[in-house]
């Protein structure tokens, strides 16, 4: 396999002082869909946003990005501004704001048309009509007069990916594509997620709160919590048998449709990350807290291929399923109704 | 849009039938007229010929319908000073106060604009907080106070410019400069704010990620956003213009209608005061006019709540 498409290095980001990521190493391949699900303020956001260097300018950002030869930590303006949207393309969480309100959708696109594939006058016109059926809104000819308060939640958010995929990025990064909309239109905004992801055979990271909505819809899925990774393994292996107890928490906080049962909170709340507590962050909130967890910050270390975790207990805990939950072959959560 | 503009023209004309009756009211109960005008030593039968000459004995209900038919006649009445048109008198003092208001608007849009967006985005550096600073005074002086001020300075010290009257263009740059600073000062802050908040909208990210770059997110992207509460305020300082004129015309000894307005005002001349009151009300129920028709040409949203009939 060639080397990855996208490489992230110790990317630590903070605000005014207070660090919002702390160390984050990721490696994306050509075509494969990454999953990054936390809580909030867990930065994997942050992370994505620091990376295209869409952070206020007050944001501290260290560690490399590399894409291919560049480092877009460093790279002069111009050229982020030519991979932005050209290589890597972003959508975001709550599509109504996320569009110009006062700009028709055909002048929102036709700048990313112009900017990366150079096209002018009528072949705008045919190209954007052309994505726009492509992420599934009738009447595009007419639809590219219309402004985004003329539209529904999830048409705007087809016309973010549309505009996103105008660049023919080789990364598609989408940051929380379905938290505001509606569960229905949900579904069918992953469900054009991945049909686009087949025909044009680009990258995806899929960014959510919800295990869920990650599971079903990435080949990797990587768990973050207050600013760094504790574990990254294949979708399937991850849910079926998770070791950090962070993910065993959030599975067992997962509803299911196909055999109801009483969902397991995690106490507490995420730290604050002036105030973080020593050894792992999670400790404080971990039932399976040992003296161990308070020394060193656990490292992120490679268990088996394709298996990362950040626990120091790691090798000894076997987690087992919250006790009011089902055997672990329906553990599954079922998000598609 | 057309029924958009429609309502609006409805409401300008309601405003401007209001603030008519308005100006009746108060001056049929700031005073009498007659005893102003001819003083308070007049033989009765002179103030009551007065009175009966201008139809000042007859039922006030019957003066405001007469008064109010005579306006929609543009009939604004006679000067009880010097017997010549309310309109005609007015009318030749328009032009001198057109030569203050609409340099001093110029003036204030090409202060106060773009060094809000400037300031805006170079927020916390020292042009910013100069800024800042300076509209916080530019709001808070007086403009009478800032005329006085400036005459000190240019006229009294400096010598450069001449402190009133209207004898050459030299004699127009200190009222301008009165009328125009604290808007400009206004507006700039206010600029300022409402660039910032458009700058930390997510559609500005959104243009960002897409590729474009930062001079182009600015122009395309936050100005037009911006814009839009900016407006209003700019309508809002077209009319303050016309109240400042007053002032300053008082102060530069400018013969424009501001000046006109005190004078009348002062001897109760009633004609002349309801034209000139009828003329403010106007030019600023004109100006919001201008404010609304323009929202709806920079907000598609307002746009398209007027079809909905909102």
């Amino acid at each position: 396999m060639a080397g990855p498409l996208i490489r992230i290095e110790g990317l630590r980001v903070a605000f005014d002082g207070a660090p919002a990521v702390r160390g984050v190493d990721f490696a994306i391949h050509r075509g494969e869909a990454l999953g990054i699900v936390g809580e909030s303020g867990s930065g994997k956001s942050v992370t994505w946003l620091a990376a295209l260097r869409l952070l206020p300018e007050k944001a501290v950002v260290e560690g490399r990005v590399s894409l291919d030869d560049d480092n877009l930590l460093e790279a002069p303006i111009e050229r982020m501004e030519h991979l932005r949207g050209g290589r890597i393309g972003m959508i975001f969480q709550d599509p109504a704001s996320a569009l110009n309100p006062v700009l028709t959708i055909r002048r929102q696109m036709a700048e990313a048309l112009a900017l990366h594939r150079g096209l002018s006058g009528k072949s705008i016109d045919a190209e954007a009509r052309r994505l726009l059926d492509l992420v599934g809104i009738p009447d595009a000819a007419g639809r590219l007069k219309s402004y985004p308060h003329e539209m529904s939640g999830g048409q705007n958010q087809r016309v973010m990916i549309a505009m996103a995929l105008a660049g023919n990025p080789d990364l598609l990064i989408a940051d929380e594509p379905t938290t505001a909309l509606d569960v229905t239109i949900q579904a069918q905004i992953l469900d054009l997620l991945q049909l686009v992801r087949r025909e044009t055979d680009m990258a995806l990271v899929l960014i959510s709160h919800d295990l869920g909505v990650v599971a079903e819809n990435c080949d990797r899925v990587a768990v973050m919590y207050a600013g760094r990774v504790v574990e990254e393994a294949p979708a399937r292996t991850l849910f079926e048998a998770p070791r950090h107890p962070y993910t065993r928490g959030l599975i067992d906080a997962l509803p299911t449709l196909d055999a109801p049962r009483r969902l397991v909170a995690i106490p507490g709340v995420v730290p604050d990350p002036r105030r973080m507590p020593p050894g792992c962050a999670f400790s404080p909130r971990c039932a399976h807290a040992a003296p161990a967890c308070l020394g060193a910050v656990p490292e992120l270390r490679r268990l088996e291929p394709g298996r990362r975790i950040a626990c120091a207990r790691a090798a000894e805990l076997d987690l087992q399923p919250a006790a009011t939950a089902l055997p672990a072959e329906t553990a599954r959560p079922e998000v598609r109704a | 849009m057309i029924r958009y503009i429609a309502s609006r023209l409805l409401r300008a004309a309601l405003t401007i039938a209001l603030v008519v009756t308005f100006a009746f009211i108060v001056l049929r109960l700031s005073g009498d007229p007659a005893t102003i005008i001819l003083g308070p030593e007049a033989p009765p039968e002179a103030i009551e010929a007065f009175r009966h000459n201008w139809g000042l004995d007859r039922p006030v209900l019957v003066q405001y319908f007469d008064y109010f038919r005579a306006i929609l006649r543009g009939d604004l009445g006679i000067s009880m000073r010097d017997g010549r048109s309310a309109i005609e008198l007015v009318g030749e003092r328009i032009p001198a106060t057109l030569a203050l208001t609409i340099p001093a608007l110029f003036l204030q849009l090409a202060i106060g604009i773009p060094a809000g967006v400037y300031a805006a985005l170079h927020q916390g550096t020292a042009f910013d907080r100069t800024v800042m600073v300076s509209a916080v005074f530019g709001f808070a002086i007086p403009s009478f106070v800032l005329a006085l001020a400036l005459v000190l300075v240019f006229s009294v010290k400096l010598g450069w410019l001449p402190s009133g009257g209207r004898d050459s263009w030299m004699h127009a740059i200190l009222p301008i400069l009165t009328l125009g600073l604290g808007g400009a000062a206004a507006l700039a802050r206010f600029t300022r704010s409402a660039m910032l908040e458009v700058l930390g909208r997510p559609f500005i990210r959104t243009a960002s990620a897409k590729g474009l770059p930062w001079a182009a997110v600015v122009r395309g992207h936050a100005l037009p956003n911006a814009a839009i509460p900016t407006v209003t305020l700019v309508g809002f300082l077209v009319g303050s213009l016309i109240a400042g004129a007053v002032v300053v015309e008082s102060v530069f000894s400018w013969p424009g209608v501001g000046r006109l307005l005190v004078v009348a005002v002062s001897n109760r001349d009633l004609a002349v005061v309801q034209c000139l009151l009828l003329l403010v009300a106007a030019s600023m129920v004109t100006s919001n006019l201008i404010v609304d028709f323009l929202y709806g040409v920079l907000d598609p949203r307002l746009r398209q709540g007027a079809r909905a009939g909102a």
